[in-house]
């Protein structure tokens, strides 16, 4: 249901288009605009966009169907699957994708979905975790967070959250690297302008994983964080790492309202 | 390195002592050379004690490892097909600024603006986790400076 939703609304973007208003700032993007907060969508080349509108041609649906084979794969010596515990995703999982990454106490920490499936496999299913970036780990993220598909982005940066919300604020505003940027001079300056051949956008995080035609796969939002980092010669932080996470947090919040794509399709 | 953290230092060095400090480690090693500059406005020597080569400045704004001026100006480079629209058009730089104040909007445009997106190509300090391949190390040597420096100077 909801996939269509949010196709309906692409569509009414493409009309409006067609119509020759003028592009990006009197089209009217629907969900995928709110307030001044603009999905990576909406800077997305219209041939990007059409693939991600249809389920069908869209290839990082290729990741979602797999998740949703290993959701139901039992694995480890305690014998089960995901399903064992939580049933149906679409119900069990239908908030996720919307409110992560979360503090959780047993660590004092936040965690974002990728850790919350690890620690599902290594302590209630007593199977190895999966590697970051690989095919298994890509997709069932990707399974998860396209339960919440067309939730508004809602997480908690209150209470035990906001020393870590607070952390990855600093992250973004911190200029590194060489080229000694920060994220907000591409992403919070900039969005909308050309740079070279790339047009800016907001940077938001609502779609991820996310299908990069450039990449020809899935990739994680910490992989696209190791690429802004490296691009401006910073060194970038390890994938899962606290920074990432916290950063991941700040950039939620800086997207709230903005529904979840999963799986997003980008240049 | 952590005293070159703070720009004060930073310029009461370059300005007072005049004296050329070594950064960079291991092969590419290359000497810093030390500038002097004039009211935050200027600086007026070349950083070469010689004049910059326009065309290969040319070469060096267009090049993405080097200059990548295009990333963010407008220059009168009609056979490259991206320029970028983050900073001011640049087509005629060359009668808005003189040498001297080009040069230093090079070598470090945040003593012009410190809150500025443009990157300072001659300053391999005050950074924060360089990556390792340029650590201590300036984005332009010396002379690709003073070459892109000329070549603004042309563009009137
Ligand atoms: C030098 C410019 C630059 C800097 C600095 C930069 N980025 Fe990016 N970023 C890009 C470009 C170019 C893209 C691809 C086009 C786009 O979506 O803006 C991108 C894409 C992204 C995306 C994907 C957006 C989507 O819709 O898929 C995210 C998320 C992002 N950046 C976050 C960050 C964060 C966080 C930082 C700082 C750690 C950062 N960026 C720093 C240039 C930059
Ligand atoms: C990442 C973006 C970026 C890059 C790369 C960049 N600039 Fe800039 N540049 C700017 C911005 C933004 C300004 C506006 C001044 C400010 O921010 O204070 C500027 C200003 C200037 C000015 C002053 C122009 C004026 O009208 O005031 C000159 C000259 C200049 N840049 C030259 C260069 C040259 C030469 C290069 C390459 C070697 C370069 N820039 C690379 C962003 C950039």
């Amino acid at each position: 249901m909801r996939r269509i939703a949010l196709a309906a609304v692409a569509a009414s973007g493409l009309t409006v288009m067609l119509a020759g208003t003028a592009l990006s700032d009197e089209t009217d993007w629907g969900a995928y605009e709110v307030g001044d907060k603009r999905s990576g969508y909406t800077y997305a080349a219209t041939e990007t966009r059409s693939i991600q509108d249809d389920d069908f041609e869209n290839p990082a649906m290729l990741w979602v169907d797999t998740g949703q084979e290993l959701w139901d794969t039992v694995e480890g010596e305690a014998g089960k699957a995901c399903a064992s515990c939580h049933d149906d995703a679409a119900v069990s999982m239908a908030e996720v994708g919307a409110i992560y990454p979360v503090y959780y106490e047993p660590r004092g920490k936040l965690i974002n979905i990728e850790q919350r499936i690890n620690l599902c496999r290594t302590e209630n299913m007593k199977a190895k975790a999966w590697k970051w970036e690989s095919r298994e780990l890509l997709s069932m993220t990707a399974f998860v967070r396209n339960q919440a598909r067309g939730r508004p982005v809602a997480v908690k940066i209150d209470g035990p959250a906001a020393p870590f919300y607070e952390k990855g604020k600093e992250f973004y505003y911190q200029r590194r690297g060489q080229l000694d940027m920060a994220c907000k001079n591409c992403h919070e300056d900039n969005a909308g302008n050309m740079i070279r051949a790339n047009l800016l956008s907001q940077g938001q995080s609502n779609g991820f994983p996310t299908y990069r035609l450039k990449w020809q796969k899935v990739g994680s939002l910490h992989r696209r964080f190791r690429g802004c980092n490296s691009q401006v010669r910073a060194t970038p932080y390890k994938a899962g790492s606290d920074e990432y996470v916290n950063l991941e947090l700040f950039l939620a919040d800086r997207g709230r309202g903005l529904p979840v794509e999963t799986p997003a399709v980008r240049n | 390195m952590v005293a070159w953290q703070s720009l004060g230092v930073l310029r009461a060095l370059i300005c007072g002592a005049g004296i050329a400090a070594l950064f960079a480690t291991g092969a590419a090693a290359e000497e810093f050379v030390a500038f002097k500059i004039v009211d935050n406005e200027s600086i007026a020597k070349s950083l070469t004690g010689k004049p910059g080569d326009p065309a290969r400045g040319r070469e060096v704004a267009i090049n993405r490892k080097q200059g990548n001026c295009l990333a963010c100006h407008k220059l009168p480079i009609p056979e490259q097909p991206f320029h970028g629209e983050i900073g001011p058009d640049l087509s005629t730089a060359g009668s808005t600024y003189s040498a001297g104040e080009l040069r230093l909007r090079i070598v470090n445009p945040k003593i012009v603006n410190p809150d500025t997106f443009m990157p300072a190509f001659y300053r391999p300090f005050g950074l924060h986790r360089v990556s390792k391949d340029f650590q201590g190390k300036t984005i332009l040597t010396a002379e690709q400076v003073e070459d892109v420096v000329a070549y603004l100077t042309t563009l009137k």
